[in-house]
């Protein structure tokens, strides 16, 4: 037996495989940025149904509303950033096709994660109160404070998630993992919030390797958060992954004119980068690039 | 200096919203927003916090899209953090503005099922009650100042009162600047209030381009100042050498 802790490393499909329509899902990353693309273009792609889907939103939101997957959307923003508004998801919400959406504020939506990591069914804050996200999510509540001060506070209900997906630069087979640009996001807080949490990364290196011309403290994920681990270069295309590589502009605008374009147009788009698998993907993605460098 | 633009205006009197706040993380939305506070550290407030509206904290005060040194880090989990402890002054944009001060950035029409999907509400409940807000709007119209907001975001500060003590503790809409005026909330019943018209632009065109019965200052309608010398050579010369400026205020012949 060994005496080293068990290798996670498993395939897109094996992923995928071990999801089941009508789970709760969160997706880390934020907006455009370090999304586990791969992961969700699997999804995209699979018979899965009935997701609820709990994301800082970009084209993971999308993609997914799209091909219908999503019974219930829990966001506070969905946005590419240099295309502000996401086209597929304002054709969802405008056409009504997302049953049930929960919008919240961006720190509730925090706070949220934050009492699913600790065990706690909430956390007090301020943020919702007075505006209409109390009114648009009536199954939210507020506390009143058992102190001297009686402040009435939103009690944040905890976002339990059955799986959270993220994705990273580096990881160990075992799962431990490290971002390598300017910001971790939220994915540690996914990780705790969730039964299980699958991680996708650019490269998978020895252990020795995450912290060789790294330091310590980009050390995000810990094994224990962590139950499988997919190498997936390029993986979080067509969001950031910063320094491996920037977004991909020129492909997110040809992304967004496909969505916000007729029914054919997406078609078109779908059949040229999302019919197949990663591999196929990747390559359509290569030979775009080589078109639109011309 | 005579010549200046209505852009210049505005960052001006953007970077006036900023001048009082002291040592806290001045937070803008935007490319106006941001040359404002670039304005404001520069002038009247060197000692605000400024970001590169990603994750660091810049200890210089860079020109429009470039970098400087870094003095910290504030990725999205610290804002949230310093958006609760509440040394931050943001400025964010405005889809739609009510006459209570309320923002929208979240959806056009019916909630269920809307016109026009925007953003989300993105941090602005949270923004409202915890730390200063101010908005910027580009392009001050009846369909951005309405009667009400279809789903309210920024909390104004009525219903900061009407949702109890720790929704109005900490509620301070401070500023709203406009391409063609600067707004406040002190109007009655804690109403918008005209501040001052920008040079050139009269209060009858404010009136009219504003969807809801505005409230007027007692007196005389000020004129919002106009830049001095030393802010246009900052504008021009530091921060936006490249005029990006005049893409959100078109220099007012040009927008004829």
């Amino acid at each position: 037996m060994s005496n080293k802790p068990r290798d996670k490393r498993m395939s897109i499909d094996e992923v995928v495989g071990s999801l089941e329509s009508g789970m709760t899902i969160g997706i880390g990353g934020w907006g455009p940025r370090r999304k586990p693309m791969a992961l969700v273009r699997a999804i995209y792609g699979s018979d899965l149904t009935d997701l609820t889907i709990v994301s800082w939103g970009g084209a993971d939101v999308g993609l997914l509303t799209r091909a219908g997957k999503v019974r219930k959307l829990v966001y506070a923003f969905v946005s590419l950033d240099s295309v502000p508004l996401e086209p597929n998801f304002q054709r969802a919400r405008q056409n009504k096709l997302i049953p049930e959406v929960v919008e919240l504020d961006e720190g509730m939506f925090q706070t949220g994660l934050r009492a699913a990591a600790q065990r706690l069914p909430f956390l007090p804050m301020r943020a919702g109160l007075g505006s209409d996200v109390l009114v648009n999510n009536p199954h939210l509540r507020t506390v009143t404070s058992p102190y001297d001060d009686a402040e009435e506070l939103v009690a944040v209900p905890a976002l339990e998630l059955d799986v959270a997906l993220v994705h990273l630069n580096r990881a160990d087979e075992h799962g431990n993992a490290s971002y390598l640009g300017p910001d971790p996001y939220f994915d540690d807080l996914f990780a705790m919030a969730a039964k299980k949490t699958y991680l996708s990364v650019e490269k998978v290196v020895d252990t020795a390797g995450l912290t060789v011309d790294s330091p310590v403290q980009r050390l995000l994920l810990s094994r224990m958060m962590v139950d499988g681990v997919v190498e997936t270069p390029n993986g979080a295309h067509f969001t950031t992954c910063t320094p491996d590589y920037e977004r991909d502009e020129r492909f997110q605008k040809a992304y967004a004119a496909a969505a916000s374009g007729s029914d054919e147009d997406w078609q078109a788009f779908h059949d040229r980068f999302l019919s197949g698998d990663e591999a196929s993907y990747q390559a359509a993605v290569q030979a775009f690039g080589e078109e639109t460098d011309k | 200096m005579s010549d200046y633009t209505r852009a210049d205006v505005c960052a001006a009197a953007i970077a006036d919203a900023f001048k009082d706040d002291g040592e806290i993380f001045a937070s803008p939305m935007g490319l106006l927003p941001t040359l404002g506070v670039r304005l404001a550290k520069l002038t009247t407030n060197p000692d605000l916090v400024i970001s590169d509206g990603e994750s660091l904290f810049l200890a210089g005060t860079p020109p429009l899209g470039k970098k400087d040194v870094v003095e910290g880090w504030i990725p999205f989990r610290k804002v949230f953090d310093v958006v609760a402890w509440g040394k931050r002054h943001v400025m964010m944009g405005a889809t739609q503005v009510d006459r209570h001060g309320n923002q929208n950035i979240s959806a056009i029409g019916d909630f269920a099922q809307p016109k026009r999907q925007l953003l989300g509400v993105r941090g602005a409940p949270g923004n409202t009650v915890n730390n200063r807000t101010s908005y910027w709007v580009p392009r001050h119209s009846a369909r951005v100042f309405v009667e009400e907001v279809d789903v309210v975001s920024g909390v104004g500060p009525a219903r900061a009162k009407a949702a109890g003590a720790a929704a109005s503790r900490f509620n301070d809409i401070h500023r709203i600047v406009t391409n063609l005026a600067v707004l406040d909330v002190g109007g009655h019943d804690d109403t918008v209030r005209l501040v001052s018209v920008h040079p050139g632009v009269t209060v009858d065109e404010v009136v009219a381009a504003t969807g809801f019965e505005l409230a007027l200052p007692e007196g005389e309608v000020p004129t919002t100042r106009e830049p001095s010398y030393a802010e246009l050579v900052i504008i021009r010369e530091m921060l936006d050498p490249k005029g990006l400026r005049f893409k959100e205020v078109p220099e007012p012949e040009a927008a004829k």
